[in-house]
């Protein structure tokens, strides 16, 4: 119990001068005046708690936000956007009545200090996102990205990290469909968990975060609440109100994936039957977010009683309650005569669901603790109205000096027999070599609506059974190219995830992102956000994909070296049949293999100058955009009208890479020979943009070169699908055997 | 007619209703059956799914074995109720002592998913009519406590009984003892193994093949005599 008096408004207005510790709760001097000056007076330290971590970088978005307003302002018209940024998840209409719902986000920090519990608990948070919108959650993808494969922490993080992904997502049902695995010693000490999911609903059963219409019930329901995720209001605790309790909280939330799994079904159950109102998943910044959220998106205030909170830890205080991050719980708002049935709902999936609260036809959010008022503000300056900086920021001056740092000049291979030794290294360096030990350790068989998963090109979900529309999902970054050049580098990301889904048959119609970057204090960190953001911006405009909603991660630095900067573009797709998609693996001996696309000497921020000498300097891939959408274009034609019977994007690690991969994925060989004008590094190795490699069947190749040709496509045909082995004519041959070895046992040897 | 096959939702189950879906997709009627209920609808025969019921806290399978529904499918299970545990419902049939042995974490500790060849050593049973023999087959797996174990006195009665089902060929994906992926009781009328057969049932969706229908097709041929 406390023994200082209860810090209500009223004695919080009569005692001015009592000091908070906003400093320890992460907030600027001017924060903490502003604050004061919202309210007229200093706040309880309930709404000090409130304030501190809405007004987080993590929860309001201040240092990103000048920036990402680009995301709104330069918007494509999409017909497909039936809601954009700023709701839990975005909304995009795939047809037939169907919407989908996916999101990109990131659990970084946590999963550094607890691989396991961090790593699932990113699963937790976004899946939730994706149940608050109305829809239910049909797969999951994991972009990740380690520090070096051989370092001795990465055996510490990885291997948690993707029991952890495991772990909560094959409890909860969702098949893991996609993702990357990048290992890159700039992130030693900030690794980048990041967690995407899509769901899948009818329009009419689309949902908000608001609480409108005043009387209705705010039902707060999920697990119990505990001291688990407080960051700073232990120190809030301590120091202001009662030191004699236990004082050391974990500041990474524990996961349960069983009571999510009772969480989703409980929910759509109560959305089937049409009983919420406005709902709004507790995450970040818990109970203060959900509040806070859901009254200022709504028409009125909104009142609670925090007593009413079922709670794990009966010791805690009115300001840890709100800050709270305990896993698993939901806010939803329902009219008062529906509410029994919903509690009935949630008590057959044994969900423990409790009113906490009501509506108000006011514009307060006024919460109250044993009888005292000790919170009164407008939700609208705890939700939306944080602090926005304008951080400065600078081209660094060492940006010059990367540039001119040329990979097209490094040594390049003299004779075959270094050629075909720098091929088997690149296919079994650990980010080129084979992810099967870590993706087997996911389920994607679940629901049974599978069509694609890792390694293909794009992750596919059939979401009718009966018509075979489906949905792909893709993400993709490229650190390294965004470190020789922001702007260039984001567009890239998004170029590539657009062409993964388009190369499986499906047309890209909306980006999420993900945004993980270094100190926003440090001004060249601000310019390379700053730049990535205006690329992601002007590319979206341009191909035609809005971006729906995301996600920025910052502070991803180990004192002064931050991570590269790497943009994580995930793109969803629709394709009208399941049945028409296009898989990786060559299917039949005999059929041609063309290279589509522009391939020029571009080996800056390339794998084999990773790879072969150790190297980051020059200029990243050329970005045509245009050529992109064309691309794109024939790849979705030539799918629906079966010219192609498989097709592989190029992107790190050149076409060798992608001729190895789809070699060893259907179990038969390619005969391969260097079209004139190219030699043959160029030809094995360039990550030159635009550009895919398709397997068509004998009887399709004039009909395929006519289509390429008619829309202008340069198309080159580069050899056949033949053998037991990969053969570059006058070169060299290895065996599909001695290839599998090298791409598969890389990753076991280093992680198993 | 077609014959009415139940499908137990308890909390944490994950593959019910793809076991709905695969039962309609051999032509049976499938039917929700809820773990809290002890009625089973006058069903002809139930299917466990596979999941995590109730987290796998505990052990899995342990908990859902109390369910009010299986005291009703275990009594009917002995008077001769066709039974199939797929996965987790495997490791409820073990818990519930319909079928002898246990389940032990992975030997290698990690959840482990991929398309596993199997032979099948009884076609026998009342879900394995329309398999043959030393037939060998692909279908999904996906578990983290797949490791079948039993004494040896009870593996060698298995044997001899030609109760073992199903045996994993070319890798024994989990540390199972004997290869065992799938045993059936005496009577033949309750199976379960850990792979998946409800993922083996469309040539387009998981696993591209339909190796795991005929589970499905052969209760249905033994219940209507089709």
């Amino acid at each position: 119990m406390s023994r200082t008096p209860l810090d209500t408004v009223e004695h919080a207005a009569a005692t001015p001068d009592v000091e908070l510790p906003w400093a320890e709760l992460g907030l600027k001097k001017d924060e903490y005046e502003r604050i004061v000056e919202i309210l007229g007076r200093r706040p309880t330290g309930a709404e000090l708690a409130m304030y501190s971590v809405m007004w987080s970088e993590h929860c309001s978005y201040k240092s990103s936000k000048v920036h990402l307003r680009q995301f709104g302002e330069k918007a494509p018209q999409s017909d497909a956007l039936l809601v954009g940024i700023g709701e839990n998840a975005g909304v995009v209409d795939v047809g037939q009545g169907y919407a989908v719902t996916f999101k990109v986000e990131s659990h970084n920090h946590p999963s550094y200090v607890e691989p396991y519990q961090g790593a699932a608990t990113g699963v937790g948070g976004i899946v939730r996102d994706i149940i608050a919108m109305g829809a239910r959650p049909v797969a999951v993808v994991d972009p990740l990205r380690f520090g070096a494969a051989d370092h001795p922490d990465t055996k510490r993080v990885l291997p948690g990290v993707v029991a952890g992904i495991g772990g909560y997502g094959n409890c909860l049902g969702l098949p893991n469909i996609g993702g990357e695995v990048v290992f890159d010693a700039c992130y030693q000490g900030n690794p980048l968990v990041n967690a995407g999911a899509i769901g899948v609903m009818r329009h009419e059963d689309i949902h908000l975060a608001k609480a409108s219409g005043a009387g209705n019930k705010v039902v707060l329901y999920g697990a119990r609440t505990g001291g688990d995720g407080i960051g700073g209001a232990s120190i809030l605790a301590s120091e202001t109100f009662d030191d004699a309790k236990p004082s050391k909280r974990p500041a990474v939330q524990v996961g349960d994936p069983f009571q999510e799994k009772l969480l989703i079904e409980c929910t759509l159950e109560a959305f089937k039957e049409k009983l919420v109102v406005g709902i709004q998943d507790l995450g970040a910044a818990g109970l203060s977010c959900a509040t806070s959220e859901l009254a200022s998106n709504g028409s009125g205030g909104m009142r609670v009683t925090l007593d009413d909170v079922p709670l794990r830890d009966s010791t805690l205080s009115p300001e840890e309650i709100l800050m709270s991050e305990s896993q698993e719980r939901m806010c939803a708002v329902v009219e008062p005569e529906k509410v029994d049935r919903f509690l009935e709902i949630c008590e057959k999936w044994d969900v423990i669901a409790t009113v906490i609260g009501e509506v108000t036809d006011g514009d307060r959010l006024e919460i109250y603790w044993h009888g005292g008022k000790i919170v009164d503000v407008d939700p609208r300056t705890v939700a939306h109205e944080g602090p926005v900086y304008e951080r400065p920021y600078a081209r660094p001056e060492w940006q010059d000096a990367l540039q001119a740092d040329d990979a097209n000049k490094l040594p390049r291979p003299e004779t075959s027999e270094e050629l075909k030794d720098q091929v088997l290294k690149l296919v079994s360096s650990p980010n080129q070599a084979s992810k099967k030990w870590i993706t087997s350790q996911y389920d994607h068989f679940v629901q049974g609506n599978t069509v694609l998963a890792q390694p293909e090109d794009s992750g596919m979900i059939r979401v009718d059974e009966e018509s075979g529309l489906g949905v792909a999902i893709a993400t993709d970054g490229n650190g390294r190219y965004a470190k020789l050049d922001p702007y260039a580098g984001a567009q890239l990301a998004l170029a590539e995830a657009y062409r993964n889904v388009a190369t499986t048959g499906a047309k890209p119609l909306a980006v999420s992102d993900c945004l993980n970057f270094g100190s926003p204090e440090d001004p060249a960190v601000m310019w390379q956000f700053a730049e990535a953001v205006r690329g992601l911006a002007d590319a979206c405009l341009q191909l035609g994909t809005p971006v729906t909603g995301g996600n920025v991660s910052l502070y991803n630095q180990t004192g002064e070296a931050a991570i590269h900067p790497t943009p994580v573009v995930a793109v969803l797709g629709v394709i009208d049949d399941v049945a028409r998609r296009t898989p990786v693996a060559f299917q039949e001996e005999g059929q041609l293999l063309y290279l589509l696309g522009d391939t020029r000497e571009e080996f800056g921020g390339s794998a084999w100058s990773q790879l072969v000498h150790d190297h980051l300097g020059g200029l990243p891939p050329q970005v045509d955009l245009e050529r992109e959408r064309l691309l794109g274009e024939i790849l979705i034609s030539a799918s629906r009208d079966g010219m192609i019977d498989s097709a592989h994007d190029l992107s790190d690690g050149g076409l060798i890479q992608a001729v190895v991969e789809s070699s060893l994925l259907g179990g038969k060989g390619a005969r391969l020979v260097v079209p004139d004008g190219f030699d043959a590094f160029t030809f094995l190795f360039s990550e030159s943009a635009g550009r895919a490699l398709v397997a068509v069947p004998r009887s399709e190749e004039v009909r395929f070169n006519d289509m390429c040709g008619a829309r202008g496509l340069p198309v080159a045909r580069i050899g056949v699908v033949d053998g037991d082995a990969i053969e570059l004519q006058g070169e060299f041959a290895l065996s599909l055997e001695e290839l599998r070895k090298a791409h598969e046992e890389t990753i076991p040897a280093l992680l198993a | 007619m077609t014959a009415r096959i139940g499908v137990v939702t308890f909390p944490g189950s994950l593959d019910d209703r793809d076991t709905q879906r695969a039962i309609r997709l051999a032509g049976a009627e499938p039917v929700a059956l809820w773990h809290k209920d002890k009625d089973l609808k006058q069903v002809d025969a139930v299917v466990l799914p596979g999941g995590f019921s109730y987290g796998d806290y505990l052990r899995a399978g342990a908990i859902s074995r109390f369910s009010p529904v299986m005291g009703t499918v275990i009594e009917q299970a002995k008077s001769g109720l066709p039974v199939l545990g797929i996965c987790n419902g495997f490791q409820v049939l073990t818990e519930a002592h319909l079928l002898p042995g246990a389940m032990l974490g992975n030997d290698h500790l990690h959840f482990i998913c991929r398309d596993q060849k199997l032979r099948v050593e009884n076609a026998e049973t009342s879900w394995t009519g329309d398999y043959a023999v030393g037939q060998e087959i692909h279908i999904p797996l996906k578990n983290m406590d797949g490791r079948y174990v039993a004494d040896e006195y009870t593996l060698d009665k298995l044997e001899a009984e030609g109760r073992v089902a199903f045996r994993y060929v070319d890798f024994n994906p989990n540390g199972s003892l004997r290869d065992i992926a799938g045993i059936t009781n005496e009577a033949g009328n309750v199976v379960g193994l850990m792979p998946h057969p409800e993922h083996a049932v469309e040539p387009l969706i998981g696993s591209g093949r339909t190796d795991g229908l005929p589970f499905f097709t052969s209760i249905l041929k033994k219940l209507v005599g089709a």
